[in-house]
């Protein structure tokens, strides 16, 4: 590692005279023990350790979750994943309903959001001059930039009273549509429709960012053999180009479902915050982060405290699984892309 | 010669034709779609932002729940105390780390990489409950009566910074060419000389554009702060003391039912969207004339 070299231990020779018995001792390279040496001694150790800042951080708060919620482990075991109840006042509490809103306003917001941005990647990276192209990449990008909490205040302000006129009235006044089991209830804005809206708006951004680079980092020969072979822009698109990239663009789609599960603000603000889950979607519910968004601050019962942790340790462990393959897809992607390159 | 200058389509051929047409236009569809969502949010901010803003938000704390007027400047200052403090904590380590990344390329290097976006995708709502477990709860043992702090919430921020920053810097410090830095070795310069002397001058303007980007993202956060820096009403800039922040404010305002409250936090939205969007403006430009830009 350290490429210090020692400077020879020469006295002060003037003039070229030669000091009769006086050898100059050599330090072997690398080993010198100077002071350029301990600088780079210091100089790695601190860079290593602010590395290890990193796995200190996510052992740290694996830990402290798992601890922090040992009496609600203690108390449910493993009832707390299947337990429906949240109930403060009798003291029983389980994550169920919660991680159900959870994965059932991503599932509607990874539903609305996966045509419109694999759409615009591709409108991006395949379609699209470069005057346009430029100048919507970077309005895409300014969409990602919008604080969650702004989001939130549209959807609790605009949003939800406009979807309650204009959307859930007609629906529920529509004597078929009104019985299908997901338009059930009256319609008042604020409920998981709301969030899983504000959710699609939220990931959209991330979603088509980063299918547009991986649509972008395939080899112009692919397409141009597609063309050579009379394909149209089209067939070029749904038969070479997007198979092509299929594990990345299925990445880049979990990575919006990984934003969307841990999104706290914008669907605490919308979602109408009601521990029974109703799988209507004109029905209020939670999600894992806004029931801790929500009653954290409030929880001073030692096990209603506790429980809310179990819950940040759930959603902890579900988005660390849902990024952890979505990364792998993307890198695999990558990396067969560049194998393919070389071959 | 008809049949030369206008070849005729088999049914088949229409049909491709017809369809191409279709499904290009469908993604020009959705990437209008894309953008009518941004449009909506964003003329929303501006008009009713602008029309909400006064003297008075800039100069005036938050008046008694019910009683109509006050303003923003407790957030505000709150805001640029808690950058200010997660930038002390955030910065030197994610830079640090980055800076390893480069020194020690190979398999380890390709973990840490690993792992920084792991500790990036931990929803902020965590760190918050972390950051409370660990800070929070110690001081209220320590110090009886004081609990949520400036300097809980900026710690809390400053981890979100760390893999952020750390990604952008080792991605900047890696375009800089080996060339250079070999050279400056092998005139026998120390590894810590070469990175501070040559690399690092190098990748300034790409460095900096990171930390920027990463600062405009804290701006916006307001999960990891709801029970760490907690909100205050009052201005302050003690970092041992509960403090205010424009996200904060914009929730509470937002959720509130009196409408001036509303439109504080339009208010609110619209200087936080200024202050995000002018910094990650400023890198853009900051940026346009660099050799390191990025890919």
């Amino acid at each position: 590692m350290s490429i210090s070299i020692s400077k020879p231990d020469v006295p002060p020779n003037d003039g070229g005279a030669i000091i009769p018995g006086h050898h100059p001792k050599l330090e072997p390279i690398g080993q010198g023990k100077t002071k350029s040496f301990y600088v780079d001694k210091i100089y790695t150790s601190v860079i290593f350790c602010a590395t290890l800042v990193i796995f200190l951080l996510i052992m740290g708060i694996a830990y402290e979750l798992f601890s922090g919620s040992r009496v609600s482990q203690k108390e449910f075991g493993f009832n707390f994943f299947t337990s429906g109840d949240w109930d403060d006042v009798h003291q029983k509490f389980g994550v169920f309903p919660f991680l159900v809103g959870t994965l059932y306003t991503s599932f509607w917001a990874l539903l609305l959001a996966m045509p419109i941005s694999v759409g615009t990647a591709i409108f991006l990276a395949e379609v699209a001059p470069a005057w346009i192209r430029v100048p919507v990449a970077y309005l895409v990008e300014l969409l990602a930039a919008i604080p969650s909490v702004i989001y939130g205040l549209w959807g609790l302000l605009v949003m939800s009273p406009w979807i309650a006129l204009h959307i859930e009235t007609p629906i529920s006044n529509n004597h078929i549509l009104s019985r299908l089991p997901i338009f059930l209830g009256l319609p008042n804005g604020t409920d998981l429709l709301a969030a899983s809206l504000i959710l699609t708006i939220m990931i959209i951004p991330y979603i088509t960012s980063v299918s547009r680079d991986i649509l972008r980092a395939i080899p112009n020969a692919v397409r141009e053999g597609s063309y050579a072979l009379g394909a149209t822009k089209w067939e070029t698109i749904s038969r070479v180009v997007v198979p092509y990239a299929r594990a990345g663009i299925i990445g880049a789609v979990m990575l919006g479902l990984g934003r969307a599960l841990g999104e706290t603000m914008a669907v605490t603000m919308v979602i109408g915050n009601s521990a029974d889950f109703n799988s209507s979607l004109f029905s209020p519910g939670y999600t894992m982060s806004s029931v801790i968004a929500n009653e954290f601050g409030e929880a001073s019962d030692p096990l209603y405290h506790s429980s809310l942790i179990e819950v940040g340790l759930t959603l902890f462990v579900v988005t660390m699984f849902v990024n952890g393959m979505a990364r792998g897809l993307v890198f695999l992607t990558a990396k067969e892309m560049n194998g393919g390159r070389h071959k | 010669m008809t049949s030369l200058d206008k070849p005729t389509l088999s049914a088949y051929q229409i049909y491709r034709r017809v369809a191409n047409l279709w499904m290009i236009s469908l993604t020009c569809l959705a990437t209008l779609l894309a953008l009518g969502a941004l449009l909506l949010v964003l003329s929303y901010v501006v008009k009713s932002g602008f029309s909400s803003l006064n003297l008075n938000i800039f100069t005036t704390d938050p008046t008694p729940p019910g009683s109509p007027g006050g303003g923003l400047r407790n957030a505000i200052a709150g805001t640029l105390l808690l950058i200010g403090m997660a930038s002390v904590i955030g910065l030197p380590l994610g830079i640090l780390g980055g800076i390893y990344q480069i020194e020690s390329r190979g398999r380890f290097a390709t973990t840490v990489r690993f792992f920084t976006d792991v500790l990036n995708s931990i929803p902020s709502i965590v760190i918050g409950l972390f950051v409370y477990v660990v800070v929070v709860v110690p001081t209220a043992q320590l110090h009886p009566g004081q609990a949520y702090s400036a300097f809980a919430g900026s710690i809390a921020l400053g981890i979100i910074m760390i893999p952020t920053v750390m990604r952008t810097t080792e991605e900047i410090l890696s375009l800089v060419p080996t060339a250079l830095m070999e050279a400056s070795l092998a005139l026998g310069a120390t590894r810590f000389r070469t990175m501070w002397s040559i690399v690092l001058p190098a990748a300034r303007g790409g460095i900096i554009t990171g930390v920027m980007l990463a600062m405009a993202r804290i701006a916006g956060e307001s999960a990891p702060l709801l029970f760490t820096s907690f909100g205050n009403n009052l201005f302050n800039l003690n970092p041992n003391k509960a403090t205010a922040a424009l996200p904060l404010s914009i929730y509470f305002g937002a959720i509130s039912s009196y409408d001036y409250l509303h439109n504080q936090a339009e208010a609110g939205a619209i200087i936080l969207i200024l202050i995000i969007f002018t910094m990650s403006l400023l890198t853009r430009f900051a940026l346009r004339n660099k050799a390191l830009q990025g890919k």
